[in-house]
């Protein structure tokens, strides 16, 4: 979609007006400066989808819409969570943050900061075993995608 | 040169030759500029009116109707209008003034944030931040609002902006919008699978609805239905596509609609719905099980309406005329006189309209007056039952056209509308139906008519009440409960103050005569028809 101000609110108020969910939403520039390319998740039937590709295509900055859904595509989310942990569990805490190949990012004596990527299973994985040490704060971006291979969904955004 | 003027000299380039608006505060350098140009500005009374007649001006010539209005009170007031058009799709620039830029967000004097509010109902609205971008904004506007599936475009301009000074003005050739390509070809291949479908059926029936008129399709139709014997019913929107004089018109289908006009419907085997949403109006809110029995072709401008309301079997995204064009070229014509003869017997034994035999009858004085009109009248309806007597009783022949709020259901729509569209067709004969209800909600525009001498007719039908909510509470065994106005002005004396001629008639034999008196006439008039509020629309 074009690059302008306020594109972001109108396609967010397109989803809310129409009661379309937003699971997720992320969005960023492209290699062209005039474009940015907005990734969301929404949870729907065929249907939904269908209105929600047309709805958005009518908006006049959006210039594409790829439906990444049957596609194969690399999908990655950043997630940073703060943990409790005391002495007794700061290293078992960050082997397990090795084996997910995080990294820690903040540490006082009561908690760690971790950084993680990956896609959706791999930090709810993640998530699930922090829970058992007592998650003090989740920041999440929601996920972003690119498609596998060398055929291009679209070639917007290359300069 | 003063963006003012440059914005003067753009409404040229886009061939504006009136523009309808209600000066403010934040457009004074427009007004200035305006002032000096020959473009010709009608002052309305009240801002939502420049929205109606504005539209009323689209819907009569085929151009873009444009609105100036101010800031705060002036943007919301038309915000109505806008919202009337966008569900009807009339083309419309809208310009709003706004304050100064320093001061958008400090909640000042008249500052209201239009483009935020008018955005889920505008095709598309520009908030100029730099003078210079004045001619291509109001290039693409123009651009937006009159191309695809046509609607309401609003530019906000802060009034220091239009102050500034600009040394060069050059009024771009082209537009490119990267996010905007409609299309209007519709693709071969579907078409010829239409004409392999139809050419095998054996019950088909078009359905013609506003998008036929909005794409100046109405020949293209005709021709496509001579050639093809095809029976036709038509949506509300839809009314004036089709010659309601042809052996191939069936009748107006929908809540409001004919029941064998519905029936012809339920029972095709292939449904050609043309320019027409499928609204839950056209399908009774049946949705899917709309025409349940038949393969569905869809044709339409905007790719979103197909497969939203019905599922299409074959669905063709393109402009109507260029379409219809190419499928007249390609059908054989089908041998649909059982079919049709089998429709007009249901019409022939589905009961009559109850009539009342006292006071005016508005189903009666309907048909009278299709036979004394011209076949190039403009009728406009408002909303309620006035709206629905005259979708189901006025006959369109020849060129005549017929302007309601249909989308939105807008009542104070048809009298504004009438304004505009007798300012763009100075030389046709507008006639405007309107309630007592919708009459009190856009009367003051008889002072619009009053100044600029508007010679129209105005049918009032007075039931005493709301009657088309009236009715429904009846249905609905409720009681009546805030649907009849207690106590209506004298609309005659009224009317006179404002230097109509008027008649109050009890009748169908009183209102044939003032009627024939209007016609005659060359002021503006009114009738005021004494109505029963028990007459119901069927």
């Amino acid at each position: 979609m074009e690059n302008h101000s306020g594109v972001l609110s109108k396609v967010a108020g397109l989803f809310s007006r129409r009661g379309y969910n937003i699971h997720s939403l992320t969005v960023g520039i492209t290699g062209d400066p005039t474009i940015s390319r907005m990734t969301i998740v929404s949870l729907g039937d065929d249907y939904i989808f269908e209105q929600i590709s047309k709805q958005l295509n009518k908006l006049i900055e959006v210039i594409k819409v790829t439906d990444l859904t049957d596609v194969p595509a690399v999908y990655r989310e950043l997630c940073l969570v703060k943990v409790s942990a005391n002495s007794k569990y700061k290293l078992l805490i960050m082997e397990i943050v090795n084996t997910f190949r995080g990294n820690i990012v903040d540490m006082d004596e009561k908690s760690l900061t971790i950084e993680i990527t990956g896609d959706e299973k791999k930090i709810s994985a993640f998530l699930g075993i922090m829970k058992y040490y007592g998650i003090k704060k989740i920041v999440r971006t929601g996920l972003t995608a690119i498609q596998r291979g060398n055929k291009l969904e679209d070639n917007v955004g290359v300069k | 040169m003063k963006s003012a003027e440059i914005i003067m000299q753009c409404l040229k380039k886009e061939n504006v030759r009136v523009v309808f608006g209600y000066p403010g505060a934040t457009v004074i350098p427009i007004y200035e500029a305006l002032r000096k140009s020959d473009i010709e500005h009608v002052l309305v009374r009240q801002e939502q009116a420049a929205g109606h007649a504005a539209s009323g001006y689209a819907r009569a010539t085929g151009k873009v109707g444009v609105c100036i209005v101010t800031s705060g009170p002036g943007a919301s007031n038309i915000i109505t209008g806008i919202a009337a058009a966008y569900m009807d799709s009339i083309p419309m620039v809208v310009i709003t003034g706004q304050v100064k830029s320093s001061l958008i967000g400090r909640d000042v004097f008249q500052e209201l944030d239009i483009t935020g509010a008018a955005e889920s109902f505008t095709k598309y609205n520009f908030l100029v931040k730099k003078a210079e971008y004045i001619p291509k904004i109001m290039k693409e506007a123009f651009y937006i609002a009159r191309t695809g599936r046509k609607g309401p475009v609003l530019i906000d301009i802060p009034v220091d902006i239009m102050d500034e000074d600009i040394d060069d003005f050059e009024y771009p050739q082209t537009v490119d919008i990267r996010g905007y390509k409609p299309t209007t070809e519709g693709h071969v291949g579907q078409i010829r699978k239409i004409v392999d479908r139809i050419k095998n059926s054996r019950r088909p029936i078009i359905c013609a609805g506003g998008g036929v008129i909005l794409s100046n399709a109405e020949k293209q139709l005709r021709e496509f239905v001579e050639k093809s014997h095809i029976p036709v019913v038509n949506t509300l929107m839809g009314k004036g596509a089709m010659n309601e004089d042809s052996n191939y018109y069936i009748g107006f289908i929908g809540t409001h609609g004919f029941d064998y006009a519905n029936r012809a419907v339920e029972s095709a085997d292939v449904l050609i719905l043309i320019g027409s949403r499928a609204s839950d109006r056209t399908t009774c809110g049946i949705g899917s099980r709309f025409a349940a029995e038949a393969d569905i072709i869809h044709i339409d401008i905007d790719p979103a309406e197909i497969d939203k309301n019905l599922n299409a079997d074959i669905p063709v995204v393109g402009d109507i005329k260029i379409i219809l064009e190419k499928l007249s070229r390609m059908i054989c014509p089908l041998d649909t006189e059982k079919w049709i003869y089998k429709i007009k017997e249901w019409s022939e034994n589905s009961d009559p309209d109850e009539n009342s035999t006292e006071k005016v009858n508005p189903k009666i004085i309907l048909n009278k007056i299709s036979d004394l009109l011209e076949n190039d009248v403009i009728l406009t309806a408002d909303v309620g039952q006035n709206q629905i007597w005259c979708a189901r009783n006025f006959k369109i022949l020849g060129d005549r056209k017929f302007f309601t709020s249909g989308g939105l259901g807008t009542m104070g729509y048809s009298i504004p509308a009438a304004i505009g569209a007798k300012i763009g067709c100075p030389d046709k004969r507008v006639v405007a139906f309107v309630g007592d209800g919708g009459f009190q909600m856009s009367m003051f525009e008889l002072g619009t008519i009053l100044e600029k001498r508007i010679n129209i007719i105005i049918v009032l039908l007075n039931n005493s009440g709301l009657g088309l909510v009236r009715e429904i509470q009846r249905n609905n065994h409720f009681e009546e409960f805030e649907v009849n106005f207690e106590a209506n002005p004298d609309f005659v004396k009224l009317a006179g103050a404002y230097g109509l001629l008027a008649r109050r008639v009890e009748n169908n034999v009183e209102f044939k005569k003032a009627f024939q008196e209007a016609l005659y006439s060359d002021k503006t008039f009114l009738i005021e028809c004494i109505v029963d509020p028990l007459e119901n629309t069927f």
